[in-house]
């Protein structure tokens, strides 16, 4: 007797031989053909031959909330890509005489009906007794917005000078405070788009810092186990159990104060993930232990493949995808240390511009009291770390698509 | 037969709504319960109806997703989400309580998280699973769960109801029932466990039982002992009881009628002997046909002396082989004893030959193959394989003569699941071996490749596709195409075929013994199922706690063991006909005795 393959169409065996009763069953629901119950019978020829990501891709998809924030996520990147053709304004550019102007709303229409995107001008008066800038709205006074407009120069991407920008005022010395402005008189709106780029980015460096030590030290940790593991995991547990804001305090305290702001940036990415890389360290060095044990890897290992092969081919594509999710994670916690150093005051400084630097400006009941609109940079941060929090969410669900 | 005048075709049960026969408690109609999926729906029940009577055993059988489990998880309410009960109605009839009167409640009607439902789940039905472990708490003692269960419905003190937890645990043959009710269940080996479950289940008298497989995960003669304590327990308690199981010997032993499921629906129902004796679908033949085959030698192998006293040369020589798992030094260098998995054992494998190792779990079997197969060496002893030149020691080998060894002592792994690596396509997993070891490349691997899945009965084409495609019994397929990638002289197979449904079990014992007539090869056969053993096995050699107990041509160890281990271990197999039930006449071997 040959074995029939129980493949979908396949024929019953010996057990079901007179024909009447295989027509009684139909074709497609051959008795005991091997199929089960996630499949159709017939199988599904995408499904079938679907790699891993694919797999991965369909499973993301479902997770609505996930794919929404993917968008977002998409958004607040490209605008810490394009922010200088984005912002309307110098976000260094200071003006005296509009300390902590409020925001100005945009209108579409004139008075009598006539399309024309303006601002309403604002005059400003010192209070004699507290001698703080009072401002009106100037009815009178129209300042037309229009879309690329020439404005203030900037080199774009460090490469080539340039002055559009995506909308702005049509006079480039008249004053347009969208968000209104802070203590010097910079533009609110413009600054908080200048500060996506160095906010997120710290993310992004920090996290591919931390990523390739966690990687490193937990896969190591993970394969070998015995005396390497116990080491690398006291190391962890090391550095876990020390406070960190006094920590980062110590340490940014030891940078030199002479460093260029970006020297510093730089230098805080780097302790920032010196600290960071535990938790993903842990998670590799799991998944790597639970792994390496499993029967596919056994049966590679008497396949006679190498151990450079077994953790290239075997092991790295089953924690990868798991790995990427982990990072997703992981970067709206750089994005809130680095707001919360920026903030004390200990992390990056004037004149770069970043979330948690311009937060500083907002610590100040009394400012807070006047200027409420200096807070919004915290709506930044909520907006970038819940949509990368939900977008790693997802990717968490769809990272093992195998699971059952 | 009584049943079959009510189990006979009927309109639709939402028209009208039928009087239940007064011994009928359960009855459910026309269910469906349907889980949606990316691109289709899954009908898991289809358009299902049966009664539990009081008093009586009804046996759902079916192979794996044929949406025996989801019925009773539809008539409990408790589908896990996407899967929805779509129509048909279940009703049951309460037993008279509190002062109340019986009534026919429809269940489907209920809210699945109405406190109605809640207050049947448990007192008038109840459920137990097929793992033990994950259905109690592992942090709260045996006692706290059950004295938690009767308070849950009924109005008692609670030096009352650990009273009752504690004659509970009695009637289900717990031993030393007031110590038991305050340990917990990681104290207790799996067929406790399973007691205290059904203890827990009977807390409030309920009237049905549903049993989800209970005896699925436990040792032969375990399942023996729960089978015997469900069976009088329910004469005892008279409850209706919906045993769900794959197994048609234990239908055999168990049931009073029978439920056939095939793929969501019901196929054939009857009552148990009838069925056994007369079985009118050709699914239940087929059932029925694939457990018969198992319970005598292979057709397809040659006579079992022929191998037995073949001259043949040994080609695999274990000699007092002993596997120690070391005691890891603890904190302030406290030693913790160490397992000791196999100890002393020897056996030779001559060519051509299939030898099984059974064993329940915990004898050591499965290490044993482990070492064999070179994944980790014994501690102790010698494996000396002699299947190409002079004798060599597994123990001395190491870089190229290790990969050698390993190109021809190959293994099939328990799991089909988790031996194949998902990510990659069949054709890159049947061809890694290959490429490993330099056999061939290019061209002439796919070709090498096409032609292994061929001999497993595979197409070629599906090489693309990813081991997710594919069931279980496939998968299997799979691994032993990639096991005799290599041309092997020696295979073993870890529990090859207990994963897979009854029906593709002997298909896949049919490829191996194909294959073995076909390439000359030599099995180490691990299981823990009797019949498997005895269908593809010439000799055998049964092991308990690491040791060989009993070594010997396969119809002798079989039918005529002479170790009271053996002897005990055989009795213990429930047989596949009802009329012979002979389970409470099985031996038993106490391990005191030693």
């Amino acid at each position: 007797m040959a074995s029939s393959t129980g493949l979908g169409k396949s024929a019953p065996d010996n057990a079901v031989s007179d024909d009447s009763e295989r027509t009684a069953f139909g074709e497609a629901e051959a008795p005991g053909a091997d199929v089960y119950e996630d499949m159709p019978a017939q199988g599904n020829p995408s499904v079938d031959v679907a790699s891993q990501w694919q797999l991965m891709r369909w499973k993301f998809m479902r997770h609505k909330a996930a794919v929404v924030a993917l968008w977002f996520v998409i958004g607040i990147y490209a605008i810490g890509l394009f922010c200088e053709i984005l912002a309307p304004q110098d976000p260094n550019e200071t003006n005296g005489s509009f300390a902590y102007a409020p925001p100005m709303g945009i209108h579409l229409f004139e008075e009598d009906g006539t399309f024309n995107p303006h601002v309403k001008g604002l005059t400003s008066e010192r209070d004699r007794l507290t001698f703080r800038l009072e401002y009106a709205v100037d009815p009178e006074v129209i300042i037309p917005i229009r879309p690329f407009v020439k404005g203030d120069s900037y080199r774009m991407w460090g490469l080539f000078e340039w002055d559009r920008h995506l909308f702005g005022t049509v006079d480039p010395e008249a004053n347009f405070f969208l968000l209104g402005a802070d203590r010097l008189g910079r533009d609110n709106f413009s600054r908080i788009i200048y500060g996506t780029r160095v906010s997120l980015s710290i993310g992004l460096v920090g996290v591919a810092l931390s990523l390739a030590i966690g990687l490193v030290l937990g896969g190591v940790s993970g394969y070998y186990g015995g005396r390497v593991d116990n080491i690398i995991q006291r190391v962890i547990e090391f550095l876990r159990s020390m406070p960190t804001i006094p920590l980062w305090m110590g340490l940014a305290a030891a940078i030199p104060l002479t460093w260029p702001p970006l020297g510093v940036y730089f230098m805080i990415t780097i302790l920032l993930s010196l600290i960071g890389w535990t938790s993903l360290g842990r998670e590799t060095r799991g998944k790597v232990m639970s792994l390496k044990n499993e029967d596919f890897v056994i049966a590679a290992r008497l396949d006679g493949v190498s151990e450079f092969r077994i953790i290239t081919r075997h092991l790295l594509p089953a924690f990868m995808s798991h790995t990427i999710a982990v990072t997703t994670l992981a970067i709206p916690q750089m994005i809130l240390a680095e707001t919360a150093l920026s903030f004390l005051g200990i992390g990056l400084q004037a004149p770069v511009v970043s979330w948690g630097v311009l937060l500083q400006e907002a610590q100040n009941v009394n400012t807070v009291a006047t200027a409420p609109w200096l807070l919004l940079p915290g709506v930044a941060v909520v907006v970038a770390v819940l949509a990368l929090n939900f977008l790693g969410d997802g990717l968490r669900d769809a990272a093992d698509p195998y699971a059952k | 037969m009584q049943t079959e005048a009510q189990l006979a075709d009927r309109p639709d049960a939402g028209a009208t709504e039928p009087e239940m026969a007064d011994d009928v408690i359960v009855d459910v109609r026309n269910l469906r319960t349907y889980f949606p999926t990316r691109t289709h729906v899954v009908k898991a029940v289809d358009d299902v109806s049966l009664q539990l009577r009081r008093g009586r055993t009804t046996c759902v059988v079916g192979e794996s997703g044929s949406g025996k489990s989801i019925t009773a998880r539809s008539i409990l309410q408790v589908v896990d989400a996407p899967g929805r009960i779509e129509g048909g109605s279940v009703r049951l009839r309460t037993a008279p309580r509190d002062g109340r009167e019986a009534e026919v409640v429809t269940l489907t009607d209920l809210h699945p998280r109405s406190r109605a439902i809640r207050e049947i789940r448990g007192r008038d039905i109840s459920m137990i699973f097929q793992e033990p472990m994950s259905s109690l708490s592992p942090v709260h003692t045996i006692g706290a769960q059950i004295i938690e269960t009767i308070r849950l419905h009924e109005d008692v003190s609670k030096a009352e109801a650990r009273l009752r937890a504690i004659e509970l645990l009695r009637r289900c043959e717990i031993r030393d029932p007031e110590a038991a009710i305050d340990s917990y269940t990681f104290e207790f080996s799996g067929g406790m466990r399973q007691r205290a479950m059904i203890a827990m289940a009977l807390s409030c008298n309920p009237q049905v039982l549903i049993a989800d497989e209970p005896t699925t995960a436990l040792d032969v003669t375990t399942q023996a002992e729960i089978l015997d304590l469900m069976r009088e327990l329910q004469s005892s308690y008279g409850m209706a009881m919906m045993f769900i199981t794959h197994d048609m010997g234990v239908v055999a032993e168990i049931a009073d009628d029978v439920v056939v499921m095939f793929r969501g629906k019901v196929v054939e129902r009857g009552e148990v002997r009838e069925i056994f004796a007369n079985p009118k679908h050709p699914y239940t033949r087929r059932l029925l046909d694939s457990v018969i085959k198992l319970e005598s030698r292979s057709e397809l192998k040659p006579p079992e002396a022929e191998i037995v006293e073949a001259q043949a040369p040994t080609i695999l020589s274990v000699r007092d082989v002993g596997i120690h798992f070391p005691g890891k030094t603890g904190f302030m260098g406290k030693q913790f004893a160490g397992v000791r998995a196999v100890s002393n054992v020897s056996f030779d494998l001559k060519k051509g030959e299939s030898l099984g190792i059974v064993g329940e779990s915990g004898s050591g079997k499965t290490t044993l193959g482990r070492a064999i197969a070179s994944v980790r060496p014994p501690t102790a002893g010698s494996i000396v394989y002699s299947g190409a030149g002079a004798p060599v020691d597994l123990a001395g080998l190491t870089g190229p003569a290790l990969a050698n060894y390993r190109r021809q002592v190959r293994m099939i792994f328990q799991d089909p699941y988790g031996s194949l690596n998902p990510r990659m396509t069949v054709g890159q997993i049947v061809a890694e071996p290959l490429k490993m070891n330099k056999v061939a490349t290019g061209k002439a691997l796919q070709e090498r490749v096409a032609d292994l899945l061929e001999q497993v009965g595979l197409p070629p084409a599906v090489m693309e596709r990813y081991p997710h495609a594919f069931s279980g019994g496939q998968r299997q397929r799979i691994g032993i195409a990639r096991a005799i990638a290599l041309d092997p002289q020696v295979v073993i197979c870890d529990e090859a075929t207990s994963a897979l449904d009854v029906s593709i079990r002997s298909q896949v014992l049919d490829l191996l013994i194909e294959l073995q007539e076909r390439l000359d090869l030599s099995f180490v056969f691990i299981a823990h199922d009797i019949g498997v053993v005895r269908y593809f096995c010439d000799r055998i050699a049964v092991m308990r706690k690491g040791e060989i107990v009993e070594l010997g041509p396969a119809s002798t160890v079989c039918d005529a063991p002479t170790h009271p281990y053996t002897k005990a271990l055989l009795s213990a197999v429930p047989t596949p006909d009802p009329t012979q039930r002979s389970m409470h006449l099985r031996a038993r071997y106490d391990d005191s005795a030693e």
